[in-house]
């Protein structure tokens, strides 16, 4: 029965939704199941919450490895759960937007958490220079390739890159190297990225099928292989 | 006389003031006729029912006033007016010089519509005849999906053939997936090491077919974890993605007959931010160093940060998801990568049962009509534009009909 009423719900709405897309008075429908998913999901919230909080007040209770930092998450879940909900500094008093400027629930998300997040952002420059520092070695012909594409499109995409074949003649201006990144681009990469989102797609309607028959179990714990 | 002169002055003040304060339903201004700029109303203006919808627009077309066709700027734009049940007319929608069709959304079925266009100058409006009253009506069947309901059908048929083929035994070839075949070897890696498993899940909730995919891993990925006997661990970005890997995990461990072994905290939430739960998961890898990181699921800016640093620690690293803009970093930075449909056909390469292989095996007619579409297209278009030929011209726009059905 436990598993019965998931599956059931499962299949009955998955064949709805699926209906619904040829059946025009059906079609808002999928947006309505989206509003059903939000109010389940603000409810989950607060399991989440919870957890959060009792992990970490075990973590300090126990004295467990790296207790210092469930200190610091424990404060920053308090403070912003305090400030946000007694709306504290906020010009507009208790009844008024917890988002409104001069709070100290915005001033903190503004002055603390912002930067924080770009600052976590902002390593993606650093990954991506080691990633391509690996990725374009040349240790195949495959991978001679890549550093190649790779080299024509970076180069395309500055001055120099525009100033080095700028006297190939127009007749040939596919040979200028911003072209052939554009090219490159447009062509070969685009054709690659649609190959893999038609195998997606596919994939999908694969994996909904299953789901949707209850032949995938998988996520309820179930191996029936 | 007097009094009769009186009333007259009254009355033509009176409807001076009412004229000068141009309304929605009256778009006229009234100037002086020698500074009148007039302009020609809209002709042939049309409302039809819009096809194949439940009822809820009205298409509308017209030939836009003879100065509009000059393009000596005569014409400053067109606004459309409403009608419903005989009412007064209401302004819907205002349009820039040279439109000649507009679709209105904001009609029902159960009402009568009737539309006017008044073209205008800079102090002129001319008024279009009315249109006949319309009703929209309400459709049960969208033949604009004709194609795609097709094309649905024979995938979706397939599918389910090759279903019923491998349950009555039919043997199905799947080629090997190497990123799934090191499944066993990474699990078991961690067990001689004696570290944890990572089980990164993305950063969707359970209404992406990507997190879905991603648990249904995770359930034969736990499988092998708890038959091994080995530490897991996953952090969620979502309340919901976290209950129901618990329940997922739960199981696995139950199945291997080792549910003393499953605890909650193996499967906890962190924050919903996208960079908050980037910083605490990079956390865990570098404290806890875990031999082996499954990313499988929905991935965005973050893949390159969480798939760099679990490198750097030298875990082995299994990545899969269906954001083809992310696929180039897990491949930079993983060992292995399931790249698109793999990740959605893992579970059932896992699972190794015939009939999840058959609905594999499904998707192998869809790439077919995909591929024969494409190379129809491609050679017709090729010939079509070095010739000039008429024949596949139309070819590539019946085709372009067929898979851009809406």
């Amino acid at each position: 029965m436990r598993r019965a009423i998931p599956l059931t719900i499962l299949a009955v709405v998955g064949t709805v939704l699926i209906v619904s897309v040829f059946l025009p008075p059906l079609e808002n429908l999928g947006e309505d199941f989206t509003l059903f998913f939000d109010i389940i999901a603000v409810f989950a919230f607060f399991l989440g919450g919870g957890n959060l909080v009792r992990i970490h007040f075990n973590k300090l209770w126990r004295k467990r490895k790296d207790w210092g930092f469930s200190i610091v998450t424990l404060f920053g879940f308090f403070f912003m759960l305090v400030i946000g909900l007694l709306k504290i500094g906020n010009p507009g008093g208790i009844g008024a937007d917890p988002t409104a400027e001069g709070s100290w629930f915005q001033e903190t998300f503004n002055y603390v958490i912002n930067p924080l997040q770009s600052t976590m952002y902002a390593l993606l420059a650093f990954f991506v220079a080691s990633a391509s520092y690996r990725a374009f070695r040349a240790k195949n012909r495959e991978a001679t390739l890549l550093l190649l594409a790779a080299f024509i499109i970076l180069l395309g995409r500055t001055p120099f890159g525009v100033m080095l074949t700028a006297w190939v003649p127009e007749s040939w201006s596919i040979a200028q190297i911003p072209n052939l990144a554009v090219w490159i681009m447009n062509s070969p990469n685009l054709a690659g990225q649609r190959a893999i989102i038609i195998g997606i797609g596919l994939g999908v309607v694969s994996m909904s099928l299953r789901l949707i028959l209850g032949i995938e179990r998988s996520y309820l714990g179930e191996d029936r292989g | 006389m007097k009094l009769s002169v009186f009333l007259f002055v009254l009355l033509l003040s009176i409807s001076i003031s009412a004229q000068d304060e141009p309304s929605d339903t009256d778009p006229a201004i009234i100037v002086p006729d020698s500074e009148l700029v007039v302009v020609a109303p809209v002709t042939s203006l049309i409302a039809e029912d819009h096809k194949y919808d439940k009822g809820d627009h009205i298409d509308l077309s017209w030939v836009p006033s003879i100065d509009d066709q000059l393009l000596d700027g005569t014409v400053i734009g067109y606004k459309l007016y409403r009608s419903a049940n005989g009412g007064e007319p209401v302004l819907v929608e205002e349009f820039p010089p040279g439109t000649n069709a507009f679709t209105d959304d904001g009609v029902y079925s159960d009402s009568t519509y009737s539309y006017f266009i008044a073209a205008l100058s800079e102090n002129y409006a001319a008024e279009s005849n009315r249109t006949a009253p319309i009703a929209p009506e309400v459709e049960w069947l969208n033949l604009h999906r004709g194609w795609l309901f097709l094309i649905a059908l024979i995938v979706g048929g397939s599918v389910l053939l090759f279903i019923n083929a491998a349950k009555r035994g039919t043997k199905l070839f799947v080629r090997k997936i190497a990123g799934l075949e090191a499944v066993d070897d990474a699990v078991g890696r961690a067990t001689e090491m004696g570290r944890p498993i990572l089980f990164i899940p993305g950063i969707r909730d359970m209404d992406d077919v990507q997190t879905l995919a991603g648990l249904t891993i995770l359930g034969r990925v736990a499988r092998v974890i708890a038959d091994y006997d080995t530490r897991i661990f996953m952090p969620t970005s979502r309340s919901l993605v976290m209950t129901a890997g618990r329940e997922t995990v739960k199981a696995a461990y139950t199945a291997a007959g080792r549910p003393d072994k499953y605890n909650d905290d193996m499967v906890t939430y962190y924050t919903d931010e996208q960079f908050g739960y980037v910083a605490a998961v990079d956390g865990v890898m570098v404290r806890e160093k875990p031999a082996t990181v499954f990313l499988l699921g929905a991935f965005f800016a973050e893949s390159l940060i969480l798939a760099e640093t679990g490198n750097s620690i030298g875990a082995i690293q299994i990545a899969g998801t269906a954001r083809p803009a992310q696929l180039p970093f897990f491949i930079a930075a993983c060992d292995f990568t399931l790249i698109g449909e793999e990740l959605f056909a893992a579970s059932a390469y896992l699972s190794g049962e015939p009939m999840q292989l058959g609905s594999l095996k499904g998707q192998d007619v869809g790439k077919a009509i995909a591929m024969l579409a494409i190379l129809v297209g491609v050679f017709s278009a090729t010939v079509g534009l070095a010739w000039d030929i008429e024949f596949f011209n139309d070819i590539v726009e019946y085709l372009s009909d067929v898979f851009s059905a809406r």
